[in-house]
């Protein structure tokens, strides 16, 4: 059904609908006339506003949702979903899978509503994803020979990620 | 070639007059990538960004992707270069005043930007002129490929290319038209435009200042949204409905202004051009808004004093890091609004 302005008649592009005393009141309103009584529609909202809405989100009721505990940090490059919400960058790519959880209800919001990607794919996706999650694995273990200080073992990891890198 | 080479023009897709050029400036097209099994820039201790940039350096350079292609060490290079770079869109501000190792390749022509260690480890940009996105991305793709020989994106079969903010991750693509708005400007319409971008999940800037009161009247259309759709369907979704839309809201008001406002318009582009005819120094804000309405009134039929190219050129190279090259010394405010107008002075001169 195709509304018009109360006011000028133009096509009405906002709908109000306001109960009163138990008496509803419907209002129709062109743009500029709804912007003449100061009635002003946010119809977007930047991507920054959504990451702060959601760290507010996240950050001021996770006991309810979270027990406490310890905070979810990626254990190959050691930053903590909070450092995420602090600075809206993550540390390296296992933090999209260890922050899945808590991560796609964001990306929805900021992406329109899609988690999933259906653009360009690398040729050697198959090579690439093995190495890749190859050299992630290295890399973890090397940060635990560096906690055990097992510095022999820390400098054979060292040498096979370069190797894998250079390859 | 160097930096220094580039002063005296402006970058082919700012002098070029590509299609819908009257309102569209330039497309730009930027795919942003990481390298697998390496942490995002901002983890990466800075050895490893040293190591990064040296082993990226090389594999661009080697991989023969453009005509004369150059590169700059940002974080060698002295304040006014890093300044140039961003004045020419070859560079972000991020990356111009950032502290860590980081670099910038430039084809001969301008038209490719490649940035090393931004806010992902690989930032690649082609700029075009007029609106030309469906190329653009082409030409970026190339280059995608190339850089894919030489190393392993970070990619996820669910998300996509990975990148440092979850705000760019899936294609990695940001597509950003330039468009000169001075009618909407003028007809006061420019609050209808910011709403219309929002409608449609774009982002709008002013290019130069803040918001509507963005100073010159240039405006910069970007999309929101990375994930989801293929790269095509955003340039094609930009090029074929979202940016005409633009462009017709513009001429629209243009023509609106030439019928009913004839007088006050021929009066505003008279005025501009005698000021920039005559002044003996003006500042850059002056500078712009003058050139913003000569640039209209060149479109409009109303000034043949300088064609729209020599236009568009003096946009950037009355710039204060351009003048400073230029003149090959550093420069007061003052001395900047003297050797501003008589560059602009000469060059109308000359016609």
């Amino acid at each position: 059904m195709n509304f018009k302005c109360d006011k000028c008649g133009q096509p009405a592009t906002i709908h109000l609908t306001e109960i009163v005393g138990g008496n509803k009141n419907e209002k129709h309103l062109c743009e500029d006339c709804a912007a003449e009584d100061g009635i002003t529609v946010k119809s977007n909202v930047p991507i920054s506003q959504l990451l702060e809405d959601f760290v507010l989100q996240t950050t001021s009721a996770p006991q309810q949702e979270q027990p406490a505990g310890p905070e979810l940090t990626c254990e190959v490059c050691g930053t903590t979903f909070s450092e995420f919400q602090d600075t809206g960058l993550l540390g390296c790519p296992n933090d999209y899978d260890t922050f899945a959880e808590a991560l796609e209800p964001l990306l929805e919001k900021a992406q329109d509503g899609h988690v999933q990607h259906v653009g360009k794919v690398p040729h050697n996706i198959g090579r690439s994803q093995k190495r890749q999650t190859e050299i992630l694995r290295l890399r973890t273990e090397l940060k635990s020979a560096v906690t055990a200080e097992d510095y022999e073992r820390a400098a054979e990891l060292r040498d096979q990620i370069k190797e894998m890198e250079q390859s | 070639m160097t930096l220094a080479d580039l002063t005296q023009h402006a970058g082919e897709w700012l002098r070029g007059a590509g299609p819908m050029h009257d309102v569209v400036i330039s497309s730009r097209v930027r795919l942003a990538r990481n390298l697998a099994g390496t942490p995002f820039l901002s983890r990466c201790p800075r050895e490893q960004q040293a190591e990064l940039e040296q082993k990226m350096r090389q594999e661009i350079l080697s991989a023969e992707l453009a005509k004369g292609i150059f590169y700059v060490d940002v974080a060698a290079a002295g304040d006014l270069d890093r300044e140039l770079l961003v004045e020419r869109h070859l560079v972000s501000r991020q990356h111009a005043e950032a502290s860590h190792p980081r670099g910038v390749a430039v084809s001969g022509d301008e038209t490719i930007s490649i940035m090393v260690n931004e806010e992902d480890h690989l930032r690649m940009q082609v700029l075009r002129s007029g609106l030309q996105l469906p190329e653009a991305v082409a030409d970026a793709n190339r280059i995608d490929d190339a850089m894919e020989r030489c190393f392993d994106f970070a990619f996820h079969s669910r998300y996509g290319y990975l990148t440092a903010c979850p705000t760019n991750v899936g294609t990695g693509l940001r597509l950003s038209v330039m468009l000169h708005l001075p009618g909407l400007k003028l007809a006061g319409e420019m609050d209808k435009a910011f709403r219309a971008a929002g409608d449609m999940r774009l982002a709008i800037r002013g290019l130069y200042g803040e918001g509507t009161e963005a100073s010159g009247d240039f405006f910069q259309i970007s999309n929101q949204t990375t994930l989801g759709r293929s790269e095509n369907q955003y340039a094609e979704e930009f090029s074929e409905r979202l940016i005409p839309a633009f462009i017709e809201y513009e001429r629209r008001a243009r023509k609106h202004l030439m019928d009913e406002q004839n007088a006050l318009l021929e009066d505003k582009v008279s005025r501009a051009v005698a000021t920039l005819r005559s002044a003996k120094m003006i500042s850059s804000e002056e500078t712009m808004s003058l050139l913003s309405v000569m640039r209209l009134g060149t479109n409009l039929g109303l000034t043949d004093d300088m064609d729209l190219s020599a236009i568009n050129e003096l946009f950037l190279l009355t710039q204060p890091a351009h003048l400073q090259k230029i003149h090959r010394r550093d420069m007061t405010p003052q001395e900047r609004a003297q050797c501003r107008a008589d560059m602009i002075r000469r060059r109308l001169d000359a016609g």
